[in-house]
């Protein structure tokens, strides 16, 4: 499991105490499995020529807890999922290993979400929720729920080290638009747009807080801050509260929409789920 | 009878200076900067600094580093320092760039601390709110043109 490279050990050294943009990789290796950390921005990124991962943003010390699974917290939660897993639920007698012979046939999944089915935007959290309705005959989770992360964050972890690749054009561009347009779109008291923040100032200190670009390649998210996992949604809804706007609701379309297209700015980076970050 | 005599001295006083205060829908921008106080109170240094640490209030460390304020951790790096800006720019550009300092950097990221509206999707607890009351704005213009070399 330890498999931290020589090259990672080396620049943790460079990092120093401080936090710091480690600038010299671009690739860690957990579990067996690289992950790439920086790629060329794709084309439809006006305002950047590189896409970074979280987890250069971040301190030596919180970098260290995602590098090896036995450190990493968000793991606690990945054994209770696994146990939901199993856990027959519902009308028909079902647990999702009932259908799903192994979690490793949703490799992939989480590379192309959310995607258009039906008309609509569809996430992780949808497509759980619709199983247990529909084959389970379960009661569906309540959206940004710790069952509810915990499940997409097991179901996630299956496409660690995959190229994030969601759709952006055909039926999903107008979901894409709407989500562009409320990145950009100005909100709360404070009145700042995402784009003020993680498009600007990335790189930059908000007193103790070094500001990333915002990439929801590693979600759900394990925060030191909070000591749980932390759903797309929920970092959405926290955003907004801090610059005093009345947030959308976990699920909603706008939310959704703003998924769809915070994805898409990383499109290139490997999925990292479960991250750790403070 | 006395007591009550007293009261209504404080209330009437009260009343005076509310009356003095400019509105933020009122204040008067000469390019980006407003000349006149806001209040007619002279600003209080000491307490412009208090403000610019409080999180929930200035906040200004957040997003700029200030030498005066070199014991605590952590200064921001998203607006420029603020060491010397009594040399670089004049009270009443302080004052236009607190007020609302989109009237001087148009898109800049920097909020604005005495506006009440136009805000899109503002949490109920702060509409119609501005984040620094007249006098906090110029208690922290006395505040920051102490920060000369």
């Amino acid at each position: 499991m330890r498999t931290v490279t020589t090259l990672l050990a080396a620049s943790a050294l460079l990092l120093g105490a401080g936090a710091a943009v480690a600038d010299d990789h671009d690739r860690i290796e957990i579990d067996g499995v690289v992950l790439t950390l920086r790629a060329p921005a794709p084309a439809y990124l006006e305002n950047m020529d590189e896409v970074m991962s979280g987890w250069l943003f971040r301190s030596e010390e919180t970098q260290a807890l995602q590098l090896d699974d036995f450190d990493n917290p968000a793991f606690v939660f990945l054994d209770q999922a696994m146990d939901d897993w199993s856990r027959v639920e519902g009308s028909e007698g079902k647990s999702c290993a009932s259908c799903h012979e192994d979690l490793s046939g949703f490799a992939g999944l989480k590379t192309v979400l959310p995607r258009v089915v039906d008309g609509g935007l569809q996430t992780m959290e949808d497509i759980i929720n619709a199983e247990r309705v529909n084959r389970m005959g379960a009661e569906p989770l309540k959206y940004d729920s710790a069952a509810m992360n915990r499940m997409v964050a097991l179901i996630g972890l299956q496409s660690r080290g995959m190229p994030m690749n969601v759709a952006v054009d055909g039926d999903a561009a107008p979901f894409w638009e709407q989500g562009r347009e409320l990145y950009y779109t100005r909100v709360g008291q404070l009145d700042m747009a995402c784009a003020n923040c993680h498009e600007d100032n990335y790189g930059n200190m908000i007193r103790a807080d070094r500001l990333s670009q915002g990439q929801i390649n590693g979600f759900p998210v394990y925060r030191l801050k909070n000591a749980k996992l932390n759903s797309v949604h929920g970092r959405f809804k926290g955003c907004m509260k801090n610059i005093r706007a009345t947030p959308y609701k976990p699920g909603s379309e706008e939310f959704k929409a703003l998924e769809l297209y915070v994805a898409s700015r990383g499109n290139g980076l490997s999925v990292e789920t479960p991250s750790v970050r403070n | 009878m006395k007591h009550t005599g007293v009261m209504l001295a404080v209330v009437a006083f009260a009343s005076a200076a509310t009356a003095a205060e400019i509105a933020p829908q009122d204040v008067v921008f000469e390019g980006g900067a407003v000349a006149g106080s806001l209040t007619g109170v002279p600003g209080d240094p000491a307490s412009g600094r208090k403000i610019f640490l409080n999180r929930k209030k200035g906040n200004c460390l957040a997003c700029h580093a200030n030498a005066d304020l070199a014991d605590q951790p952590f200064h921001g790096e998203v607006g420029p320092p603020l060491d010397g800006v009594a040399d670089r720019l004049s009270e009443a550009e302080i004052r236009g760039i607190l007020v609302n300092s989109k009237m001087t950097f148009e898109d800049t990221i920097m909020p604005a601390f005495y506006r009440d509206e136009g805000f899109n999707r503002p949490l109920e607890k702060f509409k119609g709110k501005t984040i620094l009351t007249a006098q906090e704005v110029e208690d922290v213009v006395a505040y920051l043109l102490t920060l000369g070399e």
